[in-house]
């Protein structure tokens, strides 16, 4: 039910009392405006972190090879510990169930030469499974697959900033490249959003590679995906029970850090995601801590108003006004105000997180934005608390005798 | 139009209390001009404040238009209060941030009465206590005399059985006084029950009855000019 009458004399009522709007509109939008700033930051700060960690595959392995450091059952420290196909296939047999993808590694730095132009480039053997364990995305042609494997094929997938180097603007699909004397065709161009190094990789089939440059069956290092599947617990569990397995395989002393070395991205989430977790508390309480500040704000300034106004109160008891009345009006001032209030410093922090957009990006704070139904909630919360701060001081307003309130000084 | 038997009233003052009003008999007719005379701590207000519902009694009867008034709740009060009655007060009493016109529509207001309506009958009072041409100014741009007559025709908006005027001149100078006391005599001739508090002698034998009240009793109940022992 709208009533003209009831709304004028509240407009009258606010306009006429400028001071006491003010304070309280300003309270309102004041916590609103800075609950939004702070979540849209926090929220920027998230982003950043979200954004640092994408490079690789976060549930990424890789295991590296070196000398022994302490002596173990009569052997000497000092010993390189090599890997060869049987580890592959070791691992690959024990872990299947625990394994996404999966590709030992051949790795070197050679010469690659196209026409005129010729560059150092990273040269890595590896399986198809290599890919996704990179997160390497093809942009032409394709990728290693199985038969270059099989057949021990000369082909390479290079990066896409290796054809930028040697191609210029030209397709490389195709075209033979000269890696140290040896023939290879580019089969696939690929690029990585782990970056401009990444960007810079040649892969190659690792048969072919093995053959090639590692005397038996010797490799590199392995690198695997587990199963996201597993949580994060599981996944450090099983990458520890398999540095534990090569170790004893190798015979290597368990205590010893440096002959089998163990690198599980986990790890690194587990602390990112503990991180997040912190970061998630700190902005949760700032943002409940600005929204009490604005509670208790407003509660004083309504509970003010109130007392303020007592004798005006008792006037119109006087000349008829019932205690609904009353309570009523002094509501629906307090909602009006609060709301315009809230919605105005909701708009206002919405638009200064817009306008900051990603200029803060060096001090770690990426598209600071706030969900919608926070701040609106935000909002709301406020509008309520407001509204049962105006309603206690209201309703007793409403009870004191008249005599009593005119008498108010 | 006012009746009252036995009237008790006493404030609570720490752990004891204060009797107020001891007993009080008063019978108003319709159309009478009574003032209530007493010095300050007799009682004359606390009887105002019951007879006007700002306040409830303890004991006795109150009989307002016939209607005798027990059980009052804020609600019932403030309804029978805009009904029947109409208010002027020693400090005015007028809502600051309303102009004069808005300040007399107010009652009309809770009466419920329309925008318009509401606007033309305290236009209307307003002329009838001369100041239809200080309608839209705010009370502080008025002089004392103004702001009560202005309070006057806010009293007589909603045509109320009887005007109370809780001590009308006392915030006023003599040749204000006069003017305000012309205003309430022209109100009662026109039949209406005039209700008026003062400790001014000159003030009460303006109306045409005065009642004395010391220490909570009524000592006289005289007619002006014709002495009446209780």
């Amino acid at each position: 039910m709208f009533d003209l009458d009831r709304w004028i004399e509240i407009f009258q009522a606010l306009s006429k009392n400028k001071l006491r709007t003010a304070l309280s509109g300003f309270t309102i939008a004041f916590a609103i405006l800075l609950f939004t700033l702070l979540f849209g930051i926090g929220n920027g700060l998230k982003h950043t972190f979200e954004e640092q960690f994408a490079g690789d595959s976060q549930n990424s392995i890789y295991i590296n090879s070196g000398r022994t450091t302490k002596p173990y059952k009569g052997l000497q420290s000092g010993r390189q510990i090599q890997f060869r196909n049987n580890d592959a296939k070791f691992i690959n047999e024990k872990f299947d169930d625990k394994i996404q993808f999966f590709s030992p590694n051949i790795q070197r730095r050679m010469q690659v030469i196209y026409k005129g132009e010729q560059n150092q480039y990273t040269i890595r053997g590896v399986y198809p499974d290599y890919q996704p364990l990179e997160s390497a995305v093809i942009q032409d042609g394709r990728f290693l697959s199985y038969l270059d494997i099989e057949n021990r094929a000369k082909v390479v997938a290079i990066g896409r900033l290796v054809e930028k180097d040697l191609f210029g603007n030209l397709t490389a699909i195709g075209k033979n490249l000269n890696i140290e004397g040896i023939s290879y065709k580019v089969v696939g161009v690929f690029n990585d959003p782990g970056g401009d190094n990444d960007e810079r990789f040649i892969y190659t089939p690792f048969t072919t590679f093995q053959g090639m440059y590692k005397p038996n069956d010797e490799l590199d290092y392995f690198g695997l995906t587990f199963n996201p599947k597993l949580s994060i617990d599981e996944a450090l569990a099983f990458s520890s029970l398999l540095t534990k397995m090569l170790k004893e395989k190798h015979n290597v002393d368990p205590r010893d850090q440096a002959a089998i070395r163990v690198r599980n991205y986990a790890e690194g989430t587990k602390n990112v995601q503990q991180f997040m977790t912190v970061l998630n508390v700190i902005i949760l309480f700032i943002g409940i801590g600005t929204l009490i500040a604005g509670i208790i704000g407003i509660s004083n300034i309504m509970v003010y108003i109130v007392r303020e106004r007592t004798k005006e109160l008792g006037i119109r008891k006087a000349l008829g006004a019932t205690p609904k009345s009353i309570v009523g009006m002094i509501m629906m001032e307090s909602i009006f105000v609060t709301a315009i209030a809230g919605y105005s410093g909701l708009l206002i922090g919405v638009f200064a997180l817009e306008s900051l957009g990603d200029s803060l990006e060096k001090y770690f704070i990426l598209n600071p934005s706030v969900e919608t139904y926070v701040v609106v909630g935000a909002t709301i919360i406020l509008v309520i608390a407001g509204t049962i701060a105006g309603y206690i001081p209201a309703k007793r307003a409403a009870k004191i005798k008249p005599i009593v309130a005119l008498n108010d000084e | 139009m006012i009746k009252i038997e036995k009237l008790h009233k006493s404030y609570p003052i720490g752990k004891d209390s204060l009797h107020v009003l001891k007993g009080l008999d008063l019978h108003i007719k319709e159309g009478e001009f009574v003032a209530i005379m007493g010095s300050s701590g007799s009682g004359k207000s606390t009887l105002l404040n019951i007879v006007g519902l700002l306040d409830n009694h303890d004991s006795g009867n109150y009989y307002l238009n016939g209607q005798l008034i027990e059980n009052l709740d804020e609600k019932k009060a403030a309804i029978l209060r805009n009904k029947f009655l109409g208010f002027v007060f020693q400090s005015f009493n007028l809502i600051t941030y309303k102009t004069a016109v808005e300040n007399v529509a107010l009652p009309l207001y809770y009466q419920g009465m329309a925008r318009k309506e509401r606007q033309e009958v305290a236009l209307k009072y307003l002329a009838k206590v001369g100041l239809k041409d200080r309608a839209n100014h705010l009370p502080n741009e008025l002089s004392g005399g103004e702001k009560q007559r202005v309070a006057v025709a806010r009293a007589l908006a909603t045509s109320p059985k009887v005007v109370l005027a809780d001590e009308p001149t006392g915030a006023l100078d003599s040749a204000t006084s006069d003017s305000v006391m012309e205003l309430l005599k022209d109100i009662n001739r026109e039949g209406m029950t005039v209700f008026v508090i003062t400790h001014e002698e000159d003030i009460a034998e303006q109306t045409d009855r005065i009642v004395r009240l010391k220490d909570g009793v009524i000592i006289s109940d005289e007619k002006v000019n014709k002495k009446v022992t209780v």
